[in-house]
């Protein structure tokens, strides 16, 4: 059953992750830097628990601080590019934050061991959540909690005047801007909420995995960060939250038994996702049917 | 209300604009025509600062508003059409005019307090305005991509209008319009000047400039060849032969 519970969080942590891409690609944006934000969220919990001794959920509280400043910081020159150019700009910027932990080394004495990050070798021990004598069930079900009120917050500003000043940003920018839309606000301040998502998620991911590296933070990561709410579309959050569940559950667990074939398959897989429903599984058509069938027919 | 002082605008060597001069007063409905590629389209962005003048100045009630980016001058009170239409198409029709709600009275009915104290009701009666005014009600949870032609052009009129402009940019609003359209169309912007709208009319259409502008100036290779009222534009022979005579 701890499988099943571990998979859970796998796909919790990873929704997170998507959906902080999710925020940045309404407006337009192409964003490779989230696994950036991602590992700067991981490695200041890590080390508040660890090394400060904090409880987790204000450890939390400052890598989701910690990916905005960032996200915030790397926004205003990084949006000044299109295209792309954001995409290589950001790509850079997530490489970078990767091989600044890949040098990284602060270790303070706790009694017989050393602990804290240690360059390539990572950072181990984060065991905040076995020491606490925390169930993988609770575990789960605390990883859940932040997906949920996460989810809730994107769900509510995708219907607030924001979500629609987001999305006219993604759709033209000339007239956006035309029509009185700061265009630099509108994207700096998506990638600073894109960034306290991604902090959130990488904290989560370094306590339940208990182990970080540079490498958990490469290039894979961030392609699969922008990779959910684009296969899973842009027209909801739940799009991402599919996504992340094919990928992740029935791709990576479910084709595990084939071996070397695993990876070919699931690259085909995703190609022939897109073919099929190319705006992703939650497509203006499919939200407008699933209203119909739970919020009774008003569109019509 | 809006003074062009010599403003010019070249890409690479073509010169779009050259040394241009106009004026608008205020509550004035102006016509700018010209053949196509004359600098009309150009002088519009040159206005709304989506590329700024390789010379001149942009007065506007008596500002010089060089410094301002678009989405200010937008707060200013400049608001504009465009030529090929551009809204944003997959957000509904109610939407487009929300999303458009920038004047600086706007912003300040979206503070926190104001917000809760009547700003929201206030915002919704005005976009019921608008939807009236374009007849676009029974539209208002449709996409704006799936309107009809006509419908999306009344839809950026009404999206032009959502931000409370004192100044109006009409980029060939009757472009691809048949004749009942057409007056329509002159009807709506004849009852904007009489709510006090200024309006400067970019057009091919002559049955709307005509019919409409106090004044018109016409545009020939970026430079101005005429300027007056209508009936001595149409009679000017420099006209005709730059404009209606290569027509014809």
């Amino acid at each position: 059953m701890d499988f099943y519970f571990g998979l859970v969080q796998l796909v919790g942590v990873h929704t997170l992750l998507g959906l902080s891409a999710y925020i940045v690609l309404l407006t337009g944006q192409v964003t490779l830097a989230q696994a950036g934000f991602f590992a700067i969220g991981a490695y200041v919990a890590g080390m508040l628990t660890v090394l400060a001794g904090w409880h987790l959920v204000p450890a939390l509280g400052v890598s989701a601080l910690a990916g905005a400043i960032t996200a915030c910081a790397v926004g205003f020159p990084a949006l000044r590019v299109k295209g792309l150019m954001l995409v290589i700009a950001t790509l850079a910027f997530g490489e970078g934050v990767r091989l600044f932990f890949f040098n990284f080394d602060y270790q303070i004495a706790k009694g017989e061991i050393k602990l804290g990050p240690v360059g390539g070798e990572g950072f181990r021990q984060i065991r905040f959540f076995p020491e606490n004598g925390w169930s993988t069930f609770e575990v789960m079900l605390f990883i859940w909690a932040f997906v949920v009120a996460i989810m809730a917050l994107l769900w509510w500003f995708d219907r607030s005047r924001y979500g629609a000043v987001l999305r006219a940003v993604g759709e033209d920018e000339v007239a956006a801007q035309s029509v009185g839309i700061n265009l630099t606000a509108v994207k700096v301040s998506a990638m600073t909420v894109g960034g306290a998502i991604a902090g959130i998620g990488g904290g989560l991911y370094a306590h339940y995995t208990t182990h970080i590296e540079h490498s958990s933070f490469n290039v894979l990561v961030a392609t699969f960060a922008i990779a959910y709410p684009i296969v899973g579309g842009l027209s909801s959050v739940f799009g991402t939250l599919l996504a992340v569940v094919f990928v992740q559950a029935l791709l990576v667990e479910g084709l595990r038994d084939l071996g070397d074939w695993r990876n070919l398959l699931f690259g085909a897989l995703i190609v022939l996702a897109m073919n099929l429903r190319p705006r992703g599984f939650l497509d203006p058509q499919a939200l407008g049917s699933l209203k119909r069938l739970f919020g009774g027919d008003r569109s019509a | 209300m809006l003074d062009l002082k010599g403003i010019s605008r070249s890409f690479g060597g073509v010169h779009a604009v050259s040394s241009l001069d106009l004026t608008v007063g205020e509550r004035e409905i102006v016509g700018l025509i010209g053949p196509n590629g004359s600098g009309k389209s150009t002088t519009v962005n040159l206005i709304t600062g989506v590329f700024p003048p390789s010379s001149g100045i942009v007065f506007f009630r008596g500002e010089d508003i060089g410094p301002l980016p678009t989405h200010r001058r937008l707060q200013a009170g400049i608001a504009r059409t465009f030529q090929n239409i551009r809204l944003f198409g997959q957000l509904t029709v109610w939407q487009n005019l929300w999303v458009a709600q920038n004047s600086p009275e706007d912003r300040a009915r979206r503070g926190f307090a104001s917000r809760w104290l009547g700003g929201q009701a206030a915002a919704r009666d005005e976009i019921e305005q608008l939807l009236a005014f374009s007849g676009l009600a029974h539209k208002r949870e449709e996409l704006a991509a799936n309107l009809a032609f006509g419908e999306q052009r009344r839809l950026e009129l009404a999206r032009a209008l959502a931000a409370k402009p004192r100044l109006l940019l009409l980029d060939e609003p009757a472009a691809g319009m048949n004749s009942e359209e057409i007056g329509r169309l002159r009807e709506r912007i004849l009852k904007l000047r009489e709510h006090g709208m200024t309006i400067l009319l970019i057009e091919h259409v002559m049955e709307l400039v005509m019919g409409v502008a106090d004044r018109i100036a016409v545009l020939n290779f970026g430079q101005k060849i005429a300027e007056g009222p209508p009936a001595e534009i149409q009679a000017s022979p420099l006209v005709r032969s730059a404009y209606l005579g290569g027509e014809a």
